[in-house]
């Protein structure tokens, strides 16, 4: 933009010019958006308790990247990944978010954070107009709520709504096979912890009537010590317990709760368990925990899924995470949806992102779908099983039906108001 | 609120013997961390705020030399004698420089290491979770006291607290070495006058408060999952215990650590959206009646 303003120069276009330059100055991405490597922001947690899973995020986005440059970038420009920490805290996320686009020049969004920060950055998503994935938020209210919805931003995580039905049908099942009627849940006391214990027992109930919650549990998030927590649901003598607890919280519990044999006083069902980071961590894992498929190269059970974990492996000396294949999924629908438009412009590549299927290591069928009309991804495997403390950890899993789930889903979301 | 299930639980003996022993455990731990930042505090009058550093040091120390060595009693020395070595220099290095110094100074400097400490674990033994795993010796079913559910560990964990607790208490009543730690406690420049070189007590006393905070993590090493910052939610606890027992109080931090296991243990049972809450409520109400806390006067 010229700041000097030559004779002759009509009012209507002096104000036009200044237009052009305040929007420039408000995204400066359109500015520089012929630059030959594409910047691509992300705000993830690289530091304080979940840090591993923030590095996993980067590392199965790296991983990704590193084929698409190889092929030749998107729409033939370079990806350069931003990556900063948000240290886990929604507004320095928001904070690092702005930046990124503002400062850096970074034209798309990988919003790698989880639910607390992800509602930060999808605000200035919305503010910037800018493309943004989130990649690793499992609460369901960010994309069916319409509230959330902006056309600009899509979820390639799973949702904590197809979780609780999958499992909730799941535990059902066992429930009525082992006549399991007095549960006890323990779960996080934060957002994710209350609603999908919420909505966990909620079909549970729905798939088996005569189930009863007899005791609750609410640990703070990162308690240390669970010893008053354990010790109580021994005391409620439920015949199942469900907790969501996860991460370094999950592994605390269970070597806790194994010195007071809990495990042999009932079944468990743990939806964070069939992760690598906790199975692999845990010394003593006890036979026969129920646990959703986090990520396990086992399941699906296809020649691509295991050479994906594998290379993963060889790659990074680590399994991957649930977070690493949601956010190497969302280079891929990205590749996919600049391969079909032949360009890398965030407006174009949203609109091909709707809709779009693509093949997939990680889908049910093969594929995933970044459905149309909410823009989440669905088609993802979901299954249940139970573990053992060895590879594959979770030998048999039940497959969750998508047909089921998205009936059941619809039905949620109308009692939700959300339809 | 759930009164009847506490009601319940005091009326029956298996749940009061199972919530009591969840209680000490839960106080134990707590008390080896709160007594040596009351000890810091009541001889170097520092608040030692990185002193959950030393917590975290211990219980990755433990892991490292139970996974090393294979033996648990080794691993619990070397959880102990690892940070009794650390303290020492940090207390000769650092905390020595910036004890004449303004309050916010010496917060600074234990803050600065708080983080570096967590950083320093992050190098060497990684960002993620952590787990010891439990010793196959104590991999037995629990003991049954009057119906109460006992795991053995947590009696040998509450064994080793305690005992920790009578010779720190003897030790400094009795000994020679605990006069000369009350001294120089109470005149430190007297003390010095008479030729006891007071730098090698301060030396000793922040090594022995690191020892019993590692020691407090070694123990808490098997049960407990390992991460970088690990020592942060105990500090706040620890705190909280010194402040209701009383700052510099051994018997202080003992009873105080007590009360706050059975807070949290029969408080989950009675008001367990609350239990958070009832620790900080004990607090307020003992800072409003007894403003130096329950034995705040012993160390004047």
């Amino acid at each position: 933009m010229t700041r000097t303003r030559k004779p002759g120069v009509n009012r209507r276009a002096t104000l036009a010019m200044m237009g052009a330059g305040a929007a420039t100055l408000a995204m400066p991405w359109v500015a520089r958006a012929q630059a030959k490597t594409i910047k691509v922001g992300m705000p993830t947690i690289l530091s304080g308790r979940v840090a591993q899973l923030g590095t996993s995020s980067r590392n199965g986005v790296m991983i990704e990247v590193d084929k698409v440059n190889a092929a030749g970038g998107l729409a033939g420009r370079q990806i350069e990944m931003v990556i900063r920490d948000s240290k886990g805290q929604p507004q320095e996320a928001a904070r690092v978010a702005r930046e990124l686009v503002n400062t850096d020049g970074c034209e798309l969004l990988i919003d790698a954070e989880a639910s607390s920060g992800a509602f930060a950055v999808h605000e200035v998503a919305r503010d910037l107009g800018v493309l943004c994935i989130h990649t690793n938020s499992e609460t369901s209210a960010l994309t069916a709520d319409p509230k959330q919805h902006i056309p600009n931003a899509f979820r390639t995580a799973r949702q904590g709504v197809h979780d609780s039905i999958v499992g909730g049908s799941y535990a059902a099942s066992i429930s009525k096979a082992k006549g399991l009627k007095k549960w006890a849940t323990c779960a996080p006391d934060y957002a994710y912890g209350r609603d999908t214990t919420g909505e966990f027992t909620t079909y549970l109930k729905r798939f088996a009537p005569d189930t009863e919650i007899i005791s609750e549990s609410w640990p703070k998030l990162f308690q240390a010590d669970y010893t008053e927590v354990v010790t109580k649901i021994l005391q409620a003598k439920p015949q199942a317990l469900y907790s969501c607890l996860w991460g370094g919280d999950l592994t605390s519990y269970i070597d806790q709760a194994n010195i007071y044999a809990l495990f042999s006083q009932m079944e468990v069902f743990a939806v964070n368990m069939a992760d690598y980071t906790a199975l692999t961590v845990v010394k003593n894992l006890p036979k026969g925990i129920h646990s959703g498929n986090r990520y396990i190269k086992t399941y699906p059970a296809t020649a691509e899924n295991a050479a994906w974990g594998d290379a993963y492996k060889a790659k990074y000396n680590e399994y991957p995470t649930n977070w690493s294949w949601e956010n190497a999924t969302a280079i891929m629908l990205l590749a996919e949806a600049s391969k079909k438009t032949n360009s890398a412009d965030g407006k174009k590549l949203a609109e091909a992102l709707r809709g779009l299927k693509i093949k997939s290591p990680f889908g049910a069928d093969g594929t995933v779908t970044m459905r149309a009309e909410d823009q989440t991804l669905v088609g993802y495997a979901i299954g249940w099983g139970t573990t053992i403390p060895q590879e594959p950890y979770v030998p048999q899993v039940q497959a969750g039906d998508w047909k089921t789930i998205f009936e059941l889903e619809a039905e949620w979301k109308k009692s939700k108001g959300y339809t | 609120m759930d009164l009847d299930t506490l009601t319940g639980c005091l009326a029956s003996s298996a749940c009061l013997v199972t919530q009591t022993t969840s209680g000490f455990i839960i106080g134990m731990l707590l008390f080896l961390v709160a007594v040596g930042l009351t000890l810091i505090f009541g001889v170097l009058k520092v608040v030692n705020f990185s002193h959950g550093a030393f917590y975290m040091f211990g219980a990755y120390f433990a892991m490292t030399a139970y996974q090393l060595s294979g033996s648990f009693a080794l691993a619990m020395l070397c959880g102990a004698a690892g940070t009794a070595l650390l303290g020492l220099v940090f207390e000769r290095v650092f905390m020595s420089r910036v004890y004449g110094a303004d309050v916010l100074m010496q917060l600074l400097v234990c803050y600065a290491f708080v983080l570096i400490f967590d950083d320093v674990v992050r190098m060497i033994w990684g960002p993620e979770f952590k787990s010891m795993g439990m010793p196959s010796a104590f991999q037995v079913a629990p003991l049954f006291i009057a119906g109460g559910v006992v795991p053995p560990y947590y009696l040998l964990l509450i064994g080793v607290a305690l005992s920790a607790a009578v010779i720190l208490g003897l030790g400094l009543a009795r000994t020679k070495v605990g006069k000369v730690i009350r001294a120089a406690a109470h005149n430190p420049g007297m003390v010095s006058a008479l030729g006891i070189n007071t730098g090698l007590i301060y030396g000793g006393v922040f090594a022995l408060g690191g020892m019993l905070a590692g020691l407090a993590g070694a123990l808490a090493a098997p049960v407990r999952s390992l991460t970088p910052g690990m020592g942060f939610s105990v500090l706040i606890e620890s705190f909280i215990v010194t402040v209701i027992g009383g700052m510099g109080s051994i018997l202080g931090a003992l009873i105080g650590a007590i009360l706050i296991g059975m807070i949290r243990s029969f408080g989950s049972l009675g008001f367990p959206l609350f239990t958070e809450g009832l620790m900080y409520l004990f607090m307020v109400i003992v800072l409003v009646s007894r403003p130096t806390g329950l034995f705040g006067k012993e160390v004047a």
